[in-house]
């Protein structure tokens, strides 16, 4: 029972930016983070999914560790010392924030994702005014076969949080990646075009996780593609209290 | 009463949005007004680029051949430069052109969809360069605006704390794409 099993986890308490926090010890420090309202940045990450740590920004230091860890992938150990905002790396989420930003093409004028994007929004937050790389240019394709949806790889940063849902909440497994480094690019199926996709239920979860323009739905405009995202805990803890 | 502030602006490779965002600054420009002097910019007469102006707003990428001289050449004679708006900041809508290269687009202008003339300009029209680039890639670049266009209280903001001697704080005003 899930009561039991919380009743027996054990508590950890540990530092996060000189403050004294706690935890239950399977908890991972971005949950303890945010349970006390301390900012980690975020992008592959979402409640609700398993994570993977793939897109770096939310790495903190451990004090007598020589390594960064992401905040999303690692547990909470009893006498940790966290820190999440030094200078350093203030420097490192910057620094991937901008070649996300050189290694896609994204034109945020001119997005039906402007004003509603977790990547624009970073760089604001986090201060990004302009890039200091230069920027690749890549042809990127978009995939419009799909009677609901586009897939606009100028605009993916391979969170893979559309793979991850698909296949962890709706079953399917139609999204996954193919390719490596710079040619890596999300796709449907047997990498076919997503109008084709027999195993695609049509559910648009994976447009609403999406958090850039990368994956939207037919026929909006300029800043037009808001996305919902409430399903997503609400179907996550239904789904735990009913296999409780 | 104090000396004026020289302020110039610049239209590269923009759609001049930028500039009219400026001048949206509404009854802010007559408080602007006794403090600077418009020493060269699209909105006025003036063809060549004053020897030293303490103030150079920049609108546009840098496109072509022309608005790398110019630009160049601007610095050159600049005290403080700034890179106003998503094109002199990020490349934006000019840079789309780079995935495809310059020759591809030139062609589709002037040979492809073309009713008269089908051929490549040779005169009057400045080469393109092979790259539309954001400003800062070609020349130091001192305060960084981004928005599309920048709101025109960002901008008056912007010109405003430069006027009063200090370096505009950008984290909650504007973004890529504002």
């Amino acid at each position: 029972m899930k009561t039991t099993t919380q009743t027996m986890n054990r508590v950890k308490t540990l530092k996060i930016d000189d403050r004294d926090v706690s935890g239950s010890e399977h908890q991972t420090i971005l949950d303890v983070a945010r349970e006390n309202d301390i900012f980690i940045p975020t992008l592959c990450h979402i409640d609700g999914l398993s994570d993977i740590g793939a897109c770096r920004l939310c790495v903190v230091e451990i004090k007598g560790s020589g390594k960064l860890v992401p905040a999303c992938a690692t547990e909470i150990q009893e006498g940790m010392e966290v820190f999440t905002q030094t200078e350093a790396l203030a420097k490192y989420r910057k620094l991937i924030l901008e070649m996300l930003f050189t290694e896609g093409n994204h034109i945020c004028s001119v997005c039906v994702s402007n004003g509603h994007c977790e990547l624009q929004y970073l760089a604001a937050r986090l201060g990004v005014d302009h890039v200091h790389l230069p920027y690749l240019h890549q042809q990127r394709t978009v995939d419009a076969s799909h009677e609901r949806f586009i897939v606009d790889h100028n605009r993916c940063i391979l969170c893979t949080r559309c793979v991850r849902v698909c296949d962890e909440i709706e079953g399917a497994h139609t999204w996954d990646v193919t390719g490596r480094g710079t040619k890596a690019r999300v796709i449907t199926d047997l990498n076919q075009p997503w109008g084709t996709s027999e195993t695609c239920t049509g559910c648009s979860k994976c447009v609403h996780i999406c958090p850039t323009g990368a994956l939207v739905e037919k026929g909006k405009s300029v800043a037009e593609m808001s996305k919902r995202r409430e399903f997503l805990p609400y179907l996550t803890s239904m789904r735990e209290k009913n296999n409780g | 009463m104090a000396e004026k502030v020289k302020l110039a602006t610049v239209w590269l490779d923009g759609c001049s949005g930028c500039h009219m965002s400026f001048l949206d600054i509404d009854e802010l420009l007559l408080e602007l007004a006794p403090r600077i002097e418009l020493v060269y910019s699209p909105l006025v007469d003036n063809k060549v680029f004053p020897e030293t102006v303490d103030v150079t707003l920049v609108e546009g990428a840098v496109s072509s051949e022309e608005d790398l001289e110019k630009i160049r050449h601007i610095r050159a004679h600049t005290r403080l430069l700034v890179s106003l708006g998503d094109c002199a900041v990020t490349g934006n809508v000019s840079s789309m052109r780079n995935s495809f290269g310059a020759k591809a687009v030139m062609e589709h202008a002037y040979i492809e969809t073309a009713n008269i003339h089908n051929e490549m300009p040779t005169q009057v029209i400045p080469p393109l360069l092979k790259r539309v680039r954001p400003v800062h890639e070609v020349i130091a670049v001192d305060v960084y605006v981004p928005g599309c266009p920048p709101s025109a209280k960002t901008i008056g903001y912007v010109v405003t704390e430069l006027l009063d001697g200090r370096l505009p704080d950008l984290t909650t005003l504007s973004r890529f794409g504002a």
